[in-house]
């Protein structure tokens, strides 16, 4: 079933689409990540042009992250005002980012920026969450109790001043440490079109210490809002927001995102994590081999 | 009256030394709707030889058909290996590189004209006017042409095919050409020669104009003129399904 579309100028298998979208929106149900960091590598590998890849899986993200959203607000899950410092953060990010993405497309650095800080993130984060698993299913095996770690936070946080509270997290620090968290996520949004869920989450409990509870609400709070700004700022610069392929990939993923939430109950959740650590590997590698192999095409196009 | 004057006004044009062209194509303008996937021309038409038919003891005379898309202003970068990965390192600019080059022809171009005519009406791959604004060397040049080609020709951008015109009893003849779905839009022009001992005896150009139609013209519209709109119905798009199918998955 071949469908064109009218931003991206090209004809696509819509069935593709769709099935791609339902695949992340698995993987995003089961680990409760955005699954923009696939969405772009594999529409990029599949011939989408990278900034029209980028604008359009921003919106996935968005629809992805809305039932997560309501779900835990409904049971408490949400710490507003640390959402709230969170989004301003990265709303301030998202307009940062559209600056670097328009510099870097002018000098011709764009893909290899982006490529560059895939691997570099993917790499990182994959390793921490592979030696994590591998150590909690360790433990399980041997049939003792996981220690709970003391939750503290980073000690370069509590150096920053205007202190507040945030009751729900249960912390009391200076909200420029998740403005500044909420301004780097936004910047990946804007550059990788992804909800950046993957570095926030272990960012807020590693170097912020928020109580577990409400992390992966805020964390989702804080996605819905900046993929929507980074899908309007991408609307109104770049112009690369196809909505036929968003739509695409939303109804691919918002189905896949409610089955993989189901199929997630059944699997103990160090597997979960292990297995996600072996896919964001996968895709850190995939990318990595892209940037050192000779490519397939050595000129590139772009309007001047 | 009418019907006295048409015979009376082809006699000059009959009995005049050089041959004409009638050529038409069967699409005057393509409409791309959701379901495009390219299209294929036909360009057609009739060599009109004074007297009627083929002058006697004459060589046959060759058909070249070009297509070209209209020209773009480009950037064209090269990649180069730095500190192990491969990265955009020089580039040309061009004023005029055609979006869409299809050549089509009786013979080899190469055995019809000479490099001289090939260049002066822009005919085959190789002969074609770029504009480069960038004063590099010519090997330069010439690589970053070479580039450009092979890269459009992959994209099935650019298209050579010296065997696609058939020309039936010396004064029919026909041509197809494929569209793909990646072409740009905008008014595309099909010229057509007839050549004979490597010089052109006629000319002539047809028009055809590719352009989105329907929804995907009003969505390509909508993103470029109201963005802010555009932004906003992607935004509640994609807020709208996701929380249709979360009501769902409640529900079941």
């Amino acid at each position: 079933m071949d469908l064109y579309l009218p931003v991206a100028n090209l004809s696509v298998n819509a069935l593709v689409i769709v099935l791609l979208g339902a695949g992340v929106g698995l993987l995003s149900g089961m680990f409760g990540v955005g699954g923009g960091f696939l969405t772009t590598p594999l529409l990029i590998v599949y011939g989408i042009p990278p900034t029209v890849a980028a604008a359009s899986s921003a919106s996935q993200v968005t629809g992805a992250s809305v039932s997560g959203v309501f779900a835990h607000v409904r049971r408490g899950g949400v710490d507003f005002k640390m959402g709230g410092v969170l989004v301003g953060g990265g709303v301030l990010g998202t307009g940062a980012g559209a600056w670097a993405f328009r510099r870097l497309q002018e000098l011709g650095q764009i893909d290899t920026v982006i490529g560059v800080v895939y691997v570099a993130m993917l790499g990182w984060i994959g390793s921490l969450m592979l030696r994590e698993a591998l150590a909690a299913i360790l433990v399980s095996r041997r049939g003792e109790a996981l220690r709970a770690a003391k939750r503290r936070h980073h000690p370069l946080v509590a150096s920053l001043p205007f202190r507040t509270r945030f009751y729900a997290s249960g912390l009391y620090i200076s909200p420029l440490a998740p403005l500044l968290l909420g301004f780097a996520t936004g910047i990946l949004t804007m550059l990788l079109g992804i909800g950046g869920g993957f570095i926030l989450v272990p960012a807020m409990i590693y170097l912020l210490g928020m109580a577990t509870g409400v992390v992966v609400g805020t964390s989702l709070f804080q996605t819905l809002f900046v993929t929507a700004v980074a899908t309007m700022v991408h609307a109104t610069t770049t112009r690369a927001v196809d909505i036929v392929l968003a739509g695409l990939l939303l109804i691919g993923s918002v189905t896949g995102a409610q089955i993989g939430a189901r199929l997630a109950n059944r699997v103990k959740p160090e597997y979960l994590r292990l297995a996600l650590a072996l896919i964001v590997l996968a895709v850190g590698v995939r990318i990595l081999l892209g940037l050192v192999w000779r490519p397939e095409e050595i000129f590139t196009v772009s309007a001047g | 009256m009418r019907r006295r004057i048409a015979p009376l006004l082809l006699v000059p044009l009959l009995t005049g030394q050089a041959p004409v062209l009638v050529p038409d194509v069967s699409q005057r303008a393509i409409d791309i709707a959701y379901s495009f996937t390219g299209a294929e021309l036909l360009l057609f038409g009739a060599i009109l030889y004074p007297g009627g038919r083929v002058p006697a003891g004459e060589k046959p005379a060759d058909i070249v058909v070009v297509v070209k898309g209209p020209t773009q202003s480009i950037l064209l970068r090269e990649k180069e290996k730095v500190a192990g990965i491969w990265v955009n390192a020089a580039h040309a600019r061009y004023r005029s590189a055609p979006s869409f080059y299809a050549i089509a022809s009786s013979r080899p171009i190469g055995q019809i004209v000479d490099e001289r005519t090939r260049a002066i009406y822009e005919l085959g791959l190789g002969s074609l006017q770029l504009s480069p604004t960038s004063s590099d060397a010519p090997e330069v040049q010439a690589r970053f042409g070479r580039g450009l080609v092979d890269l459009r020709q992959r994209a099935g951008l650019y298209l050579e095919d010296p065997h696609a015109v058939q020309v039936t009893d010396g004064v029919l003849y026909r041509a197809r050409v494929g569209i793909p779905a990646r072409v740009p839009v905008g008014r595309f022009t099909a010229e057509t020669f007839l050549i004979r001992d490597g010089r052109v005896l006629a000319a002539a150009v047809r028009d055809i104009d590719i352009r989105k139609s329907g929804f995907e013209r009003f969505v390509a519209r909508a993103a470029e003129r109201s963005e802010i709109a555009y932004g906003l119905v992607a935004v509640g798009l994609s807020v709208a399904l996701g929380w249709i199918a979360g009501w769902v998955a409640r529900r079941l």
